[in-house]
């Protein structure tokens, strides 16, 4: 086991993809409890088939694949919460349609362009050498930024996730915090989606919160066990992946359906016992 | 100076005018209730009152020591809130947000407050709760604590017994009263139930289209607006 994990930490790729992968499940652990609570899960989703279109057209052009996905994503994020907020198209349809368009929009610049290559198939189902030096800087820096947004509107999180009229009638900027909840999901999705895979960031979100649900009582202690589930099952999920040479999105999601079993188990004999 | 008054108020639901020439005001230590059919127009006149929604005609005023930020607001529950892992501490401290100005976080005197308002509703003992394993009257005393760590002066109430059963309900109105009078907050509640709360309110708002009526509880015993709802099998 410590041979493996030395191993591992020799390369510098699988240290950057280390260092990145647990920023990132610590930021979309945190704001998934807020977001599935609100019943927002499937913007993650829709945003990540949007940064999937996104990069395809950077790629395209030959730019940067961030450059071009954040500004692209943080803007799909406000259309989403706009449209799943007050319009006559209700939420689960308007995402459904947003990330559909944005996937056949990316299938046909690719069958123009490139044609399915391999960069293709690693933003679909992502790959552990996506990340440079660069990136991770950028990741470190930007999820910081989640991080510390995030500690400081704790309680304002809290409210709007329980009531929004009732925060919105006492004077809390609802809209706001909104915006800002998904702007941060925006920057995260993006972060992760080239490690994890477009068709599966989404889980990094829904599955920490989810699990954690089954078990805890309270909003911190939910927060709080979905940050170190999400690491911890991002952390076995890419030892399993290098060990069984499998891709790193799908055994990180994989660790996460076991854990949620678990906890699923232990919440049920708690509820009976 | 009145807490709240409303001059010539009209209000718009969905671009159709729901409340037309809406004249009142409520005093401070009033125990107002409005009330009116389905459609009429209450859950848009309380949106109003918290300013979530302005009105297509007059004016919405506050008197000078409240602020609009400062109701205690009781929102009909969400379906969101039925499974929401949160401990009752967690609910009723969130109530505190508006004295918190640009601080991130709570203090002494906020969680101090809520402490107060449990032992108040009498669910000190279930604090460490969750929400989402609570009855549905726990769940609105709940709702009720946090709502009075948002004022010390008014507090709106939207269907408070909605799904409740007898019991509790009459319970709750107790509550409500005990708020009303010991702690001195005046009282703006939306209910269909006319026959428990014509006891407890001082002042009836009734909403019907152009047939409005608002005056004390007496002066509407006696209106044939009130009679027909009050229902007949009541009054001898």
């Amino acid at each position: 086991m410590n041979n493996v994990l030395a191993e591992m930490f020799s390369y510098p790729f699988l240290t950057r993809a280390l260092i990145v992968g647990t920023l990132v499940a610590l930021c979309a652990a945190l704001l998934g409890v807020s977001l599935v609570l609100k019943r927002y899960s499937m913007i993650g989703d829709g945003l990540s088939h949007v940064g999937f279109g996104a990069m395809v057209i950077a790629t395209a052009l030959n730019v940067a694949p961030l450059v071009v996905a954040i500004p692209v994503v943080v803007l799909a994020a406000f259309l989403l919460l706009r449209l799943s907020q007050n319009s006559k198209i209700k939420g689960d349809a308007a995402i459904a349609l947003i990330s559909t368009s944005a996937l056949a929009v990316g299938v046909m610049i690719i069958s123009m362009t490139t044609g399915m290559n391999t960069d293709v198939y690693n933003y679909m189902f992502g790959s552990i050498l996506a990340m440079s030096e660069n990136d991770v800087r950028l990741s470190i820096v930007l999820s910081a930024i989640v991080l510390v947004l995030f500690v400081v509107f704790y309680n304002r999180i809290f409210a709007i996730t329980f009531d929004e009229t009732f925060a919105q009638a006492t004077g809390t900027k609802a809209g706001l915090y909104n915006m800002m909840l998904a702007f941060l999901t925006a920057i995260t999705i993006v972060l992760g989606m080239r490690m994890m895979g477009a068709m599966l960031i989404s889980s990094l979100i829904i599955f920490p919160a989810l699990t954690s649900m089954r078990v805890c009582k309270t909003f911190k202690s939910v927060m709080i066990n979905a940050a170190i589930l999400s690491i911890f099952c991002f952390f076995v999920g890419i030892l399993l992946s290098y060990v069984f040479a499998t891709p790193t999105g799908a055994s990180v999601v994989v660790v996460n359906i076991v854990m949620f079993l678990i906890y699923s188990g232990i919440g049920f004999v708690k509820e009976r016992g | 100076m009145s807490l709240i008054t409303c001059k010539d108020v009209s209000l718009a639901y969905e671009g159709k005018n729901v409340i037309s020439g809406l004249d009142f005001s409520v005093e401070s230590g009033d125990y107002l209730c409005i009330v009116g059919e389905n459609g009429s127009g209450k859950s848009t006149l309380i949106k109003a009152l918290l300013r979530l929604k302005s009105p297509s005609a007059g004016v919405i005023e506050t008197g000078e020591e409240l602020l609009a930020s400062e109701i205690g607001y009781l929102p009909q529950q969400t379906i969101v809130q039925k499974d929401f892992p949160a401990s009752v501490y967690e609910v009723v401290l969130s109530g505190c947000l508006n004295r918190l100005g640009r601080r991130p976080f709570y203090g002494k005197a906020e969680k101090k407050m809520a402490q107060e308002n449990m032992k108040h509703l009498d669910i000190s003992d279930i604090q460490r709760e969750c929400y989402r394993d609570l009855s549905g009257g726990q769940q609105q005393r709940v709702l009720l604590a946090r709502a009075l760590c948002a004022t010390k002066k008014l507090l709106l109430l939207d269907e408070p017994v909605a799904g409740l059963d007898p019991v509790v309900t009459q319970e709750l109105y107790q509550l409500i009263k005990k708020i009303n009078k010991e702690l001195g907050i005046t009282i703006v509640m939306v209910s269909h139930d006319m026959n428990s709360i014509i006891k407890d309110a001082s002042h009836i708002l009734h909403l019907k289209n152009d047939n409005i009526f608002f005056g004390t509880t007496a002066e509407y015993e006696q209106t044939s607006i009130g009679e027909e709802f009050i229902g007949g099998e009541e009054r001898e």
